[in-house]
């Protein structure tokens, strides 16, 4: 396996993909490939569902910088729940020394306003926060990050998401919070950074992925990679597949095998073969989605189901297959 | 199969027959397949003889063109194609367009000149395109006028309205009015005049306050978005009522006994958690749910065999001829570990509610192209 890094100059990874995809899952596996032999990597979630805290089987996560996971041969992920209230106090005193401001505004429904309401200022508050940490020196060695992951909005709202420029522009299209924007755009739009979309090779997820991959770049948005997500291992031939669609599958081999295990094959046999046509249909439906999935000329990394969920042990698992396929 | 059996069956059918239902709302998490689950229950009812109109909001491409709904103008439009046996049941359908829903309120409440005013402000056009709850108050705005339509003319008697993809199935309920309420509030009170309502009413420790606020956001926003919010409060003050009591209005309408809730979840422990949260909202706010629909479960044919048991089975029949045989066993040992933890999540979720009725969908890779597509859904929703 070569060394050379799939994404040269990418500091920040977006992660995206339509819901049920796994996205955070893949956002976090991620995470622990990029932290392995020695680095520090960042996951960050911004839609308060604490979905990393509950992957990694740890308290909700704080507004706060933590390290939550060890990756193999050295390497730390660490972690950070944005919320939108605290960055707005937080970029209140960064950039006005305004942070004692915080309860009077809360009191006239201006922080409601900034962080619910409207979303343009929302998005630049979250996205701010990432971009902040990204623009860290690596000399700053207590608070530097090698990279730095987003587990983003779902597919739909990507786009809006991270071009917070146009989406300020409706609000404010002069003034400080608009150069803010400016510069969080110019870290988002820039090479250092790839958004990447998880898809299922399911139709749906898959139309999702094309028509969201024609929209970030459309707005100049860095594409990176497509994850594909939980596919099924092919453990039958293209023959035997075509039988089990086709109903041939030989039952009393099947059935002689089963009785030779002391399983009685009566109606195993025929709930098996069943069993194995679903499957066979499904390997073609994944079949035909991954061609359109190779159709786009990006790069797929290929990510497998694991039949008993994620947890903490599958995580490493997946981080490994990414490892495989050259995450560095 | 998998079930559950000590959660009560969701009847899908005596639902859609109960004439005294004339609003049914499907909720839950994104990718739960509640805009798919929404379309198949309007055909489904119309075909048992129900004048249905669907409001859906976000439609894949496939699943509109199934419907026919080619063009966007926020009119329910009849789908053809119904088989409604004593021709008694129709089906109308409609994408929401929340900018022209919300223009069209404008249009109504101001007469022309103002109404231009407003609809030409900056401050309108973000919040009638991107702010967030705008969706969901439009939807719910939408859902006050079709139901209002139906009681006049009797052009509906059953209205299924799918809900917004949010970040939370909670904000369905709670974005209109917190949306309504930051238009009457007092934050946007104090933008359109400063002067005024720093003199009146809102006492000394705000009016200190007042003095920084008013810095601050001038320092934040820059005074053009404040300009902008001041000529929107005054063109609206003199149009509209309250938007609070606008929202409140649909909201009491989704708590009368001719409405159900309609959760739907996907066997995974986010889709699941997110629909304890909204069954337990429903519950404190007393509105009627009629139960979960349970998505995107795997269904098993053989449920006696389990993944254990088949997993040593394959390895003792190893490679070699028993091959096939082998990796059939093996196929079932995933399908039987994945449903395994399926039916493990959605037992929590009965544990802890349940009295709440379950009806379940096998998973389908598939997209829906056409009606027959619904029509297999809602039989599959019927059985279960």
């Amino acid at each position: 396996m070569s060394d050379a890094q799939l994404w040269p100059g990418v500091d920040l990874h977006v992660v995206s993909g339509k819901g049920g995809t796994g996205k955070t899952t893949v956002a976090a596996s991620l995470a622990l490939a990029l932290a392995q032999g020695g680095r520090r990597t960042l996951l960050i979630e911004v839609e308060g569902r604490q979905g990393i805290a509950q992957l990694f089987d740890t308290a909700p996560l704080p507004y706060e910088e933590r390290m939550i996971a060890v990756a193999p041969e050295g390497g730390e992920v660490w972690a950070l729940a944005v919320d939108p209230q605290e960055a707005l106090l937080d970029y209140l005193e960064q950039f006005y020394n305004l942070r004692r401001a915080g309860a009077a505004l809360k009191k006239m429904g201006a922080v409601d306003f900034a962080t619910t309401i409207a979303p343009g200022l929302r998005d630049v508050l979250l996205t701010g926060k990432a971009v902040e940490v990204v623009r860290r020196k690596p000399d700053d060695k207590k608070n530097y990050y090698d990279s730095v992951i987003i587990d983003a909005p779902p597919t739909g709202r990507i786009t809006k998401f991270l071009n917070v420029n146009s989406e300020m522009s409706g609000l404010a299209k002069v003034g400080p919070i608009r150069n803010h924007a400016d510069l969080v755009m110019s870290v988002i739009a820039s090479p250092r950074t790839a958004v990447h979309l998880v898809t299922l090779l399911e139709e749906m997820p898959v139309q999702e992925t094309i028509d969201g991959i024609a929209e970030l770049t459309a707005s100049g948005l860095p594409v990176g990679a497509v994850f594909v997500n939980m596919t099924r291992p092919s453990v039958l031939t293209e023959q035997q597949r075509t039988a089990a669609i086709n109903g041939t599958l030989p039952l009393d081999q099947i059935s002689a095998d089963l009785a030779a295990v002391g399983i009685a094959p009566e109606p195993l046999a025929a709930e098996l073969a069943s069993e194995a046509r679903d499957y066979a249909l499904r390997i073609a439906l994944e079949g035909r989605e991954l061609e359109r999935i190779d159709n786009l000329s990006l790069r797929h990394l290929t990510l497998p189901l694991l039949p008993g969920g994620v947890d903490l042990g599958g995580l490493y698992e997946l981080a490994a297959t990414l490892r495989s396929e050259g995450v560095r | 199969m998998t079930s559950f059996e000590n959660a009560p069956t969701l009847d899908i059918d005596a639902l859609i027959s109960n004439r005294e239902i004339k609003i049914l709302v499907c909720t839950g998490a994104g990718g739960v397949g509640k805009t798919t689950t929404s379309a198949a229950l309007a055909l489904r009812a119309a075909e048992h003889g129900r004048k249905v109109c669907v409001l859906t909001i976000d439609p894949a491409r496939r699943l509109a063109q199934a419907l026919g709904l080619t063009s966007l103008d926020n009119t329910p439009r009849e789908v053809v194609g119904i088989h409604s046996a004593d021709g008694s049941g129709s089906l109308h359908a409609m994408m929401l367009d929340m900018k022209r829903t919300f223009d069209e309120v404008v249009e109504t409440h101001a007469d022309p000149e103002k109404a231009k005013q407003i609809l030409e402000n900056p401050f309108y056009q973000a919040l009638s395109s991107s702010f967030a709850g705008t969706q969901e108050y439009m939807a719910m705005e939408k859902l006050g006028q079709l139901s209002a339509r139906a009681d006049l003319e009797g052009t509906w008697d059953l209205i299924i309205v799918d809900t917004p993809p949010s970040r939370s199935a909670l904000d369905f309920l709670d974005a209109p009015a917190r949306l309504g309420s930051f238009l009457d509030g007092k934050f946007i009170r104090i933008l359109t005049a400063p002067a005024r309502s720093a003199g009146r009413g809102i006492g000394k420790i705000a009016a200190l306050g007042f003095g920084i606020f008013t810095g601050v956001l001038n320092k934040i926003l820059g005074t053009q978005v404040l300009t902008d919010v001041g000529t929107f409060v005054a063109a609206i003050d003199t149009t509209f009522g309250g938007f609070r009591e606008r929202a409140d209005k649909t909201y009491t309408l989704l708590k009368q006994p001719s409405s159900r809730f309609i959760v739907i979840a996907a066997p995974e422990s986010d889709a699941l958690r997110e629909a304890a949260y909204f069954v337990e909202r429903l519950k404190t706010d007393s509105m009627p749910l009629a139960g979960l629909v349970l998505n995107r479960v795997q269904y098993i044919d053989a449920p006696e065999l389990s993944a254990d048991r088949a997993r040593v089975a394959a390895q003792s029949l190893g490679n070699g001829e028993h091959e096939l045989t082998a990796a059939l066993l093996g196929i079932h040992a995933n399908r039987q570990a994945q449903a395994e933890r399926q039916r493990h999540l959605a037992e929590r979720f009965t544990a802890a509610h349940p009295s709440v009725p379950v009806a379940m969908m096998p998973a389908m890779a598939e997209d829906i192209h056409d009606l027959e597509g619904l029509r297999r859904i809602g039989d599959s929703l019927a059985e279960h």
